[in-house]
């Protein structure tokens, strides 16, 4: 397996970095969230990365995508976390091109799979129902209706569902609530009669959605995968965007941890620039030491999900690994961000705050690492 | 990459006829090859694997063939590695020597000093220790004060060392000296190689926690050493003491491996899943009951693994031949807290089992895993502690201010 980035990605990360750092900064997040904005992205930055390609990146060639790849989508994920870019790369590649792109039949994938690519069509995974991530807790029903199906039930935490054009619904089509079978997912158009969604405003800035669903009428052909048995292919689906959202974190800790680096070299007191102080000095170690294997989980991860020899178990342990260290190690370095800093690093003038907040909601987002801890022991019988 | 399919067939191959079955089972403390003009080998299975794959070279694989190595490049190197793993063999050769003095010799000591010691080292045919720590001296190390002084052409040695691992059953010793008292302390040293069978070297045994008494005090008194066995120039032994250094750590690093065992990394079965000693211990059958128990051991097989793709991931970065670098103090720092991590979950999972000392009520690997419990605390203490492995990174990696460098312009004592 390799665990360094070939000469395509290395190329890839550059010029996403470039992008990102001039075109895309923390600045641009903090003007988002002070002009309330109502999109809670930048739709012409958005257009910029999708010329660029980043929507497609890992869509495969027969359905617009450049074939790039997860480790590719991972490098340009890594320097969107750098720079706390919030856009619907998440919610719409990661989380949605992939689950149409798993799930999808043929024509659903020929037909949405382009428009992803394109960035003409923004769709938005409708999945959490309570305020921890259980992805087979599942309350909302679909009831079978003539050829169709009535959905009716609440989501919560819906990442870019107010501005999405149409959902993907995890839904309950038969069994009993924490149980994986009788799980059915379903594409609907957000503009349905009986939905209802109202924006929540998050503490990292970007956007989540509320939604209801009373008596939403779907036709039969709005089933993603199979009736009742969702539940593996769900899994698949969010192990591969737990596996991207630890390449953002990635990019986010060595950020928040080159900030960290040069204010100890910058910062004096006592006469001396406090990066002399060895109880900072082993602090700043211990980090670099865990970022360390934080980069490797990544790549390690990436790498997986391009190599077919890789088995669903190996993806899903690799997955938890990831998403469980990712949150541990983003934990601890955007909480050290702040009091390396000291007052400065409490002001909302000062960016590293934003960063905090991010790691908060990171952390918890498709599963925190004790969710990710007790799947991992799960996954290997103890 | 033909070549490399091919290598890999033809390793296979080699290995498969060539590795004894009892070779292909677990380490046992006790079956660990030092070699050594006094090797013993409790298993003769032990000495047909060692003589067989040191013909090949393959106790040192990445040296070069003209001095007895198995002039490898990287990657066919890792290729053997894998396919030794495959099988589950043992390590042939467990030296000093192999993972401490070789590598520095090849960079820095003369063709003499390379024909004399590098293929007696491949063979396993003489056992070195390695004489740098002294009572005054730890973590201070370039404050020593053993003495060379030059006499003709001979060095008269004086001083002592201690912690100096097997130097009771060592027949050479690499040892940091002061040939100069003069000037500040890294500028007056000098790495000199000399045979412990010489007259006027004594040593003593210090008992550990553990019970066991790998390591000494070394005792020097007008020790007679030829000038040829200084290795590098006179007074510049301070920067090949440091590069051995490295590949010191790098080798402890492999603690934190599950597949790193040694004397030093632990042997026993029961490391290799420490969730299913807890179940069987709790009598459990499919989920282990204690919830605490059951989180940390994940927490610690997450870190592990994260650890192993690290490991992986400084040989698949690190250059042709280059060797380690400053990244060493990180792997050795993160796998030796690794290990000591192991071994409080391994006593956990056996609760009062793990408790006895020697005796009848429990079984060997019992027993074993208390003993290496308390080895263990060592990881963190040999070759440079925890603490100065943290400060290397902090210096070395990321260039934070050396507070201690207006100290180190100061003569020694
Ligand atoms: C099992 C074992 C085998 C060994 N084998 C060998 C061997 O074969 N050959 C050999 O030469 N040596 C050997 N050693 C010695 C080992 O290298 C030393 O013990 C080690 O370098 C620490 O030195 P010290 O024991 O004098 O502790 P000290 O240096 O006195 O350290 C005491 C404490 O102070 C801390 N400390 C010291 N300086 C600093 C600093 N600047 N910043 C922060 N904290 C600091 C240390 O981290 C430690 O916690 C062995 C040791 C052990 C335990």
């Amino acid at each position: 397996m390799a665990l360094v980035l070939n000469e395509d990605q290395q190329l890839l990360k550059d010029s996403a970095q470039s992008f990102c750092q001039q075109l895309a900064p923390v600045s641009l997040l903090r003007r988002l969230r002070d002009s309330k904005d109502e999109t809670g992205f930048d739709r012409d930055v958005w257009k910029q990365m999708v010329d660029l390609g980043w929507a497609g990146m890992a869509i495969p060639e027969a359905y617009g995508g450049y074939g790039f790849g997860y480790g590719g989508l991972g490098v340009v994920l890594e320097e969107t976390g750098r720079t706390l870019v919030s856009s619907p790369l998440i919610s719409t590649v990661l989380l949605a091109a992939t689950a149409i792109n798993e799930l999808g039949s043929e024509e659903q994938k020929q037909e949405l799979l382009p428009k992803i690519v394109a960035g003409e069509l923004l769709v938005a995974l409708a999945l959490d129902e309570n305020s921890s991530h259980a992805p087979s807790r599942i309350g909302t029903k679909a009831e079978k209706s003539g050829d169709g199906f009535i959905l009716s039930g609440a989501k919560t935490f819906v990442l870019d569902g107010h501005v999405a054009q149409k959902l993907i619904v995890v839904a309950r089509s038969s069994g009993e609530i924490d149980s994986r079978q009788g799980l059915s997912l379903f594409l609907v158009d957000a503009g349905l009669e009986g939905i209802a969604i109202s924006r929540t405003h998050m503490v990292d800035c970007r956007n989540a959605a509320k939604i209801e669903f009373s008596q939403v009428e779907v036709a039969a052909d709005a089933l993603l995968g199979e009736v009742d048995a969702g539940f593996d292919g769900l899994d698949k689906v969010l192990d591969i965007a737990r596996i991207g959202l630890a390449a953002e974190m990635l990019g986010s800790i060595q950020e928040v941890f080159e900030r960290i680096l040069d204010f100890l070299k910058t910062r004096e007191q006592f006469g001396i620039l406090i990066g002399s102080f060895q109880g900072l000095q082993h602090r700043a170690a211990t980090m670099y030491s865990e970022i360390e294997l934080c980069k490797s989980v990544v790549r390690a991860a990436l790498a997986g999900l391009d190599d077919s020899g890789k088995s669903r178990q190996d993806i899903a342990e690799l997955a938890s690994i990831a998403k469980a260290k990712l949150s541990e190690v983003f934990f601890e370095v955007s909480n050290e961000g702040i009091q390396m800093h000291g007052g400065i690093g409490m002001t909302d003038e000062f960016d590293i705050g934003f960063f905090l907040k991010r790691a908060r909601v990171a952390q918890h987002f498709l599963g925190d690492a004790s969710f990710h801890r007790d799947r991992y022991a799960s996954l290997n019988n103890f | 990459m033909q070549s490399l399919e091919k290598f890999q067939k033809s390793t296979r191959e080699w290995l498969q006829a060539n590795c004894p079955e009892s070779m292909r089972t677990a380490m046992v403390a006790e079956e660990v090859v030092w070699g050594g003009r006094n090797a013993s080998f409790k298993n003769p299975d032990s000495k047909l694997w060692l003589e067989r794959m040191a013909a090949r070279g393959w106790t040192c694989p990445t040296w070069p063939a003209e001095y007895g190595g198995g002039g490898l490049n990287k990657e066919e190197a890792i290729i053997l590695n894998q396919e030794l793993r495959r099988i589950n063999a043992r390590v042939a050769l467990t030296s000093f020597g192999i993972s401490m003095l070789g590598p520095v010799l090849l960079e820095s000591g003369s063709v003499d000093q390379i024909m004399e010691h590098i293929p007696k080292i491949v063979a396993g045919e003489i056992r070195w220790c390695q004489g740098y720590s002294e009572p005054g001296s730890g973590s201070d190390l370039a404050s020593l004060s053993t003495r060379a002084e030059l006499h003709g052409d001979t060095y008269t040695i004086n001083g002592s060392k201690v912690w100096t691992s097997y130097a009771d059953q060592a027949d050479w010793i690499f040892c940091l000296v002061r040939t100069d008292f003069d000037v500040p302390k890294h500028a007056g040293i000098s790495f000199i190689l000399f045979d412990m069978a010489s007259p006027g070297i004594s040593t003593k045994p210090i008992q550990l926690i553990s019970g066991g008494s790998p390591f000494c005090e070394t005792f020097f008194d007008d020790v007679k050493v030829p000038e040829r066995n200084l290795v590098g120039r006179l007074n510049e032994g301070w920067s090949i003491a440091k590069r051995l250094l490295q590949h010191e750590r790098t080798m402890i690093s492999s603690f934190g491996l599950s597949s790193g065992q040694s004397d030093r990394g632990g042997t026993t079965s029961m490391l290799a899943s420490i969730e299913r000693a807890a179940m069987h211990y709790r009598g459990d059958t499919d989920r282990l009951s204690d919830a605490v128990l059951r989180d940390r051991i994940a927490q610690f097989k997450i870190d592990s693994a994260a650890f192993a793709y690290t490991s992986q991931r400084s040989i698949e970065e690190s250059k042709q031949g280059q060797g380690p670098n400053a990244t060493s103090s990180m792997l050795k720092n993160y796998g030796c807290e690794l290990n000591k991590r192991r071994y409080e979950l391994l006593m956990q999972a056996l609760g009062s089992q793990g408790l006895g000392w020697e005796g009848d009520g429990f079984d060997s690997d019992e027993l074993q895993v208390t003993r290496q419990w308390l080895r263990s605390k060592a990881n963190s203490i040999e070759g440079g502690t925890s603490e100065i492995q943290l400060n290397i990174i902090a210096k070395r990696v990321l260039g934070l201010p050396d507070i201690m460098s207006a100290g180190k312009a100061q003569g020694s004592k």
